[in-house]
């Protein structure tokens, strides 16, 4: 497996740099004032050039957020936050439609290749060239693209959405997407009509917070009867010191349409904590199907537990339509802090939610994370597996709701948990609740707890591999039954992902 | 030069103290094929073990020389790449991990080490199709985990396809021939004797003769109580399963 074999080069070349990302790029950016305010949303509304009745629905979301509390179910503890010591919007300063990559600043090509974005379409992203124009490169654009696995990016660089490739080709296909803010603008019946309808402003207090002051983010859809024609793709990435990242995401797909988005998440080391707080909203109509699948890499903080991302995310699909799918697939390898439970409401009759999830967590790392499935439709049926993997002196918590109402006749899910020790200074922790309100729901669960056995470890090292390589196929087998659920491309970058953040958890 | 070199070994548990190997000596020559034969619990399975490198075992004394270097001081990987291979007594299963791929990152990572390039993906099928043919091991076993759900036989046959995928130096086969039935055992020596060469030596562990009808010794080494008794040609396995082990426990105590 050629993958194993680069995973194994990953982890001995970030020795020296143990995470890889973790590079800041000193671009001078136009931040809002410090501290928490209806100035501060009222500065980001104006910044975006909203209308008024986003601006109200901001301030309305913020006025709600003052009266709740921070929640503190969650197996996860960390300083208090002060919400009024930090940045809620920073936007690259130098972004000025520049002419050829020689005058892009060179820190934010730096960027764009440490995030592994081919050079044409960094090219577009950096908007040197608009999609459809010949690359100032070498002219040879088209087969650039074919080679770069067609994915459409949009990146969201701090709190601005950069650029959008592949826009035309995606118009053609009557395909939507955009950064948040102009779907805002050229889009305002579809937002008005499903923006806050899955994760209403009042939902949680991260929600909430996130509603006040989300700075941008990513708009789909796709109408009805549509194949998008490409995966979509987001990089977020935290970039300026003390911002908190709030990006909104709302995807929908219009009766029979199916869309795949993929989202990959960076941010550079600091000292202190930074807060990420997004909201993701998906909707599916009749026979409407998203797959949206996550690879999370944020940084996880230092060997003693210092800095870090704290990742306070909400993320819910709702099937509103007959016989829709929606299917989260995520990696989650990074972040101090992870508190996240990527959710299906299963709406409508015959509707499917399935919930695949890879949570590693090392060092001091805190994983709270899992799914909620609601059955409300009849028929609908929900799938869980979960593999957790714990090293280090980190504590990892897979926490899983389904529900089944009373209207749920024929309600079905099936859940595996499994979790996978390295060491023994780590913990492992299930908290399944389940609820069904009509006799007709069958939910079956399973669940597991192992430790990476010497034994096993010294079979494979016998046979030629490292301690490192080792352990990288063991867990590579443990995860297999997720890791197929991503895209081929995605797959592999998870799988390197998965032994870059063990990396030093054994030998 | 010989290709292995057991001078005066002295092995214990590294946690209990528990004295296993009490100064041990062994030489294997280069394309030899030794077998050791010994009652139970007198130390051959540790010897296997020691010398593929696993942890928890402590050497207070001597010395282990393959082609005149220590590799006491080097990791198992090092060790496989320097060409030995155990076939585990007990192998061990790999869930999820399908025998191709764990095969296929094993002899990688073996080239590497030795600076050697990958292998290409047609000729490394090619190789463990043919393989695993003349074992008896069929394709969906391959894609199979790693020895997850396998009978014992099939376990046994599967280490022997991995010897002969990585092309070892020194193999030493733990009782590779327990838990096979008649057929098997011809198969499993037959893909044995198929990889008998000039550059390779084996280390046979056995309780029974009947194997070394199949696999014929060069040499046979008797063990007792951690320590090799007595030396001699294939007719002494004929000795040994005639009076057993009584005069050798007796002698070496
Ligand atoms: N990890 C261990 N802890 C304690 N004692 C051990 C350990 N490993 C081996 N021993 C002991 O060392 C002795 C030698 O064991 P070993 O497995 O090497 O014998 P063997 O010759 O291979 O026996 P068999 O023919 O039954 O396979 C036995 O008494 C065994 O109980
Ligand atoms: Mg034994």
């Amino acid at each position: 497996m050629p993958a194993v074999q680069e995973t194994v080069d990953r982890v001995r070349q970030i020795d020296v740099d143990q995470y890889k990302y973790g590079f800041v790029t000193d671009i001078e950016s136009e931040k809002a004032p410090k501290g928490l305010n209806e100035d501060t949303v009222r500065f980001i509304s104006a910044k975006k050039n909203e209308p008024q009745w986003m601006l109200d629905w901001r301030l309305e979301a913020f006025r709600r957020w003052q009266t709740m509390k921070e929640p503190t179910w969650a197996r996860v503890s960390y300083p208090k936050i002060d919400y009024q010591d930090a940045y809620y919007y920073a936007a690259p300063k130098a972004f000025k439609a520049p002419k050829s990559l020689a005058d892009v600043d060179p820190e934010l090509l730096r960027t764009y290749e440490k995030l592994g974005i081919p050079l044409k379409e960094q090219e577009i992203l950096a908007g040197v060239r608009k999609q459809g124009e010949p690359s100032t490169l070498d002219g040879d654009m088209l087969e650039g693209m074919r080679s770069s696995g067609r994915v459409a990016v949009d990146a969201v660089f701090d709190s601005v959405s950069v650029a959008t490739t592949f826009k035309e080709e995606l118009k053609r296909a009557g395909v939507i997407f955009m950064p948040m803010s102009e779907a805002i603008q050229e889009h305002p019946d579809l937002i008005k009509k499903y923006l806050g309808s899955v994760v209403p402003t009042t939902d949680n207090f991260f929600a909430t917070l996130n509603s006040a002051v989300f700075s941008d983010g990513s708009f789909v859809y796709v109408p009805k009867g549509v194949r998008c024609p490409m995966e979509l793709s987001t990089y977020f990435r935290i970039n300026e010191q003390n911002t908190g990242q709030f990006e909104r995401t709302l995807i929908i797909a219009d009766e029979g349409a199916y869309v795949s988005y993929l989202e990959g998440c960076t941010a550079p080391m600091r000292d202190e904590n930074q807060l990420h707080a997004a909201v993701v909203e998906l909707v599916t109509l009749d026979n409407a199907e998203i797959k949206y699948s996550t690879v999370q890499n944020w940084y996880p903080g230092d060997a003693d537990g210092k800095g870090g991302i704290f990742n306070f995310v909400t993320k819910r699909g709702d099937c509103r339509g007959k016989n829709s799918k929606i299917s989260w697939t995520q990696v989650e390898t990074g972040s101090a802090i992870t508190w996240k439970y990527p959710s299906c409401i299963l709406r409508g009759d015959g509707s499917r939610g399935e919930f695949y999830s890879i949570a590693i967590s090392n060092g001091h790392q805190q994983v709270d994370s899992g799914t909620k499935m609601i059955h409300l439709g009849k028929n609908t049926v929900s799938r869980i597996i979960s593999k957790g993997i714990s090293a280090g002196k980190s504590q990892n918590t897979y926490r899983g709701l389904v529900t089944a109402h009373r209207r749920a006749t024929g309600a079905r899910n099936f859940t595996n948990c499994d979790s996978l020790l390295i060491g023994d200074k780590c913990g492992a922790h299930t908290v399944p609740y389940m609820e069904a309100k009509n006799s007709s729901a069958v939910f079956e669960h399973e669940a597991s707890t192992s430790k990476i056995s010497e034994d096993m470890l010294f079979y494979c090292q016998s046979r030629g591999m490292s301690a490192e390589e080792a352990t990288a196929l063991v867990v590579n087998g443990f995860v297999k039954d997720v890791l197929q659920q991503l895209p081929m491309e995605f797959a592999v970058e998870a799988q390197k992902l998965i032994s870059i953040s063990l990396e030093g958890s054994v030998g | 030069m010989s290709l292995l070199e057991i001078k005066n070994l002295h092995v214990e548990i590294e946690d209990e103290g528990k004295k296993i190997l009490n100064g041990l000596n062994l030489t294997i020559e280069k394309g030899q094929v030794a077998a050791i034969m010994g009652p139970n619990g007198s130390g051959k399975s540790t010897l296997a073990y020691v010398l593929a490198g696993r942890p928890g075992y402590a050497v207070t004394e001597g010395e282990i020389l393959l082609n005149g270097e220590s590799i006491l001081e080097m990791e198992p990987n090092e060790r496989a790449a320097k060409g030995v291979f155990l076939a585990f007594q007990y192998p061990v299963e790999v869930p999820g991990v399908a025998t191709m791929t764990f095969l296929r990152t094993a002899l990688n990572a073996q080239r590497k080490l030795r600076g050697e390039n990958e292998v290409s993906t047609p000729e490394f099928i090619k190789m463990v199709r043919e393989t695993s043919d003349n074992l008896g091991i069929g394709q969906d076993m391959l894609r199979r985990g790693v020895n997850v759900g396998f009978s014992g036989g099939e376990k046994k046959r599967a280490e022997i396809l991995q010897m002969a995928i990585l092309q070892p130096r020194l193999a030493v086969l733990d009782e590779t021939d327990s838990g096979l039935d008649i057929d098997a055992l011809r198969i499993v020596s037959e893909g044995v004797n198929r990889l008998r060469s000039p550059e390779r030596s084996m280390i046979v562990i056995t309780h029974y003769q009947r194997l070394l009808d199949y696999i014929v010794p060069d040499v046979v080494h008797v063990m007792a109580k951690g320590r090799v008794v007595r030396s001699g040609g294939k007719e002494l396995a004929l000795e040994l399963e005639a009076n057993g082990y009584a005069q050798y426990t007796d002698e070496a105590a």
